[in-house]
């Protein structure tokens, strides 16, 4: 930014310590200073008080995943194409697909996963998984809450993603 | 104090005692029961405080509402190992907390909870003991409490505590002198060293905050200098110097300092509230009954408390030499000015 043309230019400084001024102007600034931290006293806390009290995550929080099946017929959407397992940075996703047969049909398409894992302790929650399924059969859940005692339980089996999750992560609503 | 007994317990000084010797012993170890009870509370309210001032609860999770976690932080102190660095100094390293402990301890017998009441058919004085050089006596222990923290900074062979231990007694030096200063126009207008006499007189009297209100400052000031509080807690500059003389103190140690640290805080409250807020007076309600006096006189403390922890809310920290400096060209010079005019007063009325 050019300075505007001008011979001389006024600079704000602090005042020089002190002399008796000084000493006026330090209990000024000190009276001004606790009038501050009581009005900051009088407004309250504003912390969440978190495992009691949970801020809602917005509709599109990228959380624990969820698999997803057809409404009307209880079909699985995923058809094991290993898409989302392609897509996956962390590479966090196991898939073994196994072919559909008449008396068997698990999901939609031709095929299903047979074995369908996620490794949340490797997950960054990225989405990518959820972009690059071509049925939209995996999305991003709302939970966050996924700490637990054991590595081994962090990965997630097909039925823990297909279930119903707990209703745990309070929801915002849209625009809210 | 006429009606009470003159007894020269201590060498050079007299105290006054209206009870027997067992009385006397009962009612010692009850008052330094009442300080070790008021230390965790000063310890909760102080963190619950700084919380609120900082838009945060402060702890609230061990008991209702925080009660018990100055409880729990000491249990917690006291079952950990009683480390010594292999420089140090066996002996003195140990000696230095008890000894701080034992200062802060007996400072606090010297305040006035009450005056003599009759209890069981025994007259008890509530207070430890009332000895005729009351602000004399607080900064000889005071002194004494100093010696807790420049033996442990020293013994401690660690260069943060030492050095430390070197501010502490700097600081000393600068503040006791404005401290006790501060203190010789109450002493000049009551005409007594005895801290119950200054609240008697302040019973018939107005309030020595409204006779003396240079004094009373400079007192406060010179009390959070004293007692080592933020913004003259240069002595354990968290972020200077680690913890200063208690860098190398842990367990019962650092809960032997930490205890003393508040029961000093307390103290100065106290005192300070003896002197100039009236002790366990009520303006307006003279016949008050004598059971609310100690109540009166620990509420009025943690009015200064709460000042204190406010102060260390706001202020940040002094440099060394902006304290020195404050100390004996701003604190100094008020406070002997101050003791002139009030004897020029007094002489004169």
């Amino acid at each position: 930014m050019p300075l505007p043309e001008h011979d001389s230019y006024f600079i704000q400084r602090g005042p020089e310590p002190g002399g008796a001024g000084g000493v006026g102007r330090a209990f000024g600034e000190t009276i001004r200073g606790l009038k501050t931290t009581f009005n900051r006293l009088i407004e309250g806390p504003d912390t969440v008080q978190y495992p009691e009290e949970k801020i809602p995550v917005y509709p599109r929080f990228r959380g624990r995943h969820r698999l997803h099946r057809f409404e009307d017929t209880g079909l699985e959407k995923c058809v094991g194409c290993s898409l989302c397992a392609a897509a996956c940075p962390a590479d966090c996703i196991r898939v073994v697909a196994a072919e559909n047969t008449p008396d068997h049909r698990v999901s939609g398409g031709e095929r299903y996963a047979a074995v369908y894992e996620i490794n949340m302790s490797r997950c960054i929650f990225c989405g990518y998984c959820e972009l690059a399924c071509p049925f939209d059969a995996i999305t991003m859940g709302n939970d966050f809450e996924l700490a637990d005692y054991n590595r081994s339980d962090l990965i997630f089996t097909k039925e823990m993603l297909l279930a119903e999750p707990l209703e745990r992560t309070p929801l915002r609503a849209e625009g809210e | 104090m006429s009606s009470a007994l003159a007894t020269n317990v201590l060498p050079l000084a007299t105290t006054y005692a209206v009870e027997t010797w067992w009385v006397q012993v009962i009612k010692g170890i009850v008052i330094a029961l009442i300080g070790f009870t008021l230390i965790p509370a000063a310890v909760t309210v102080e963190r619950k405080l700084l919380g609120r001032f900082q838009h945060r609860y402060g702890p609230n999770r061990a008991g209702p509402y925080g009660t018990l976690q100055a409880g729990a932080d000491i249990l917690k102190l006291l079952g950990k190992e009683n480390f010594r660095p292999a420089a140090s100094d066996g002996f003195l390293f140990y000696l230095a907390p008890i000894l701080a402990v034992i200062a802060a301890v007996a400072t606090f017998a010297i305040i006035p909870l009450g005056e003599v009441v009759t209890i069981f058919g025994q007259p008890v004085g509530l207070y430890g003991i009332d000895v005729g050089i009351g602000p004399l006596y607080l900064f000889a222990l005071g002194s004494i409490a100093f010696y807790g923290l420049v033996l442990g900074g020293f013994a401690s062979g660690s260069k943060y505590s030492y050095l430390g231990a070197m501010r502490a007694a700097a600081q000393l030096i600068s503040y006791e002198v404005a401290m006790g200063l501060a203190l010789v126009g109450v002493i000049m207008i009551t005409g007594s060293l005895s801290l119950v006499d200054m609240v008697e007189y302040q019973q018939a009297n107005l309030w020595f905050l409204v006779t003396q209100p240079v004094g009373f400052l400079i007192f406060v000031i010179a009390g959070m200098a004293e007692t080592n509080r933020a913004p003259f807690d240069l002595v354990e500059a968290d972020s200077e110097i680690v913890a200063g003389y208690m860098t190398e103190y842990g367990g019962g140690g650092f809960a032997s300092f930490y205890a003393a640290e508040y029961l000093n805080m307390i103290v100065a409250g106290a005192v300070a509230t003896t002197v100039f807020l009236g002790g366990w007076a009520i303006p307006g309600w003279s016949d008050a009954p004598t059971w609310i006096a100690p109540f009166v006189v620990i509420i009025k403390t943690f009015i200064f408390v709460f000042f204190f922890v406010w102060i260390r809310a706001t202020l940040p920290r002094l440099r060394y030499d902006q304290l020195m400096s404050f100390g004996w060209k701003i604190l100094l010079p008020l406070a002997t000015l101050n003791a002139l005019i009030t004897a020029i007063v007094v002489v004169a009325i």
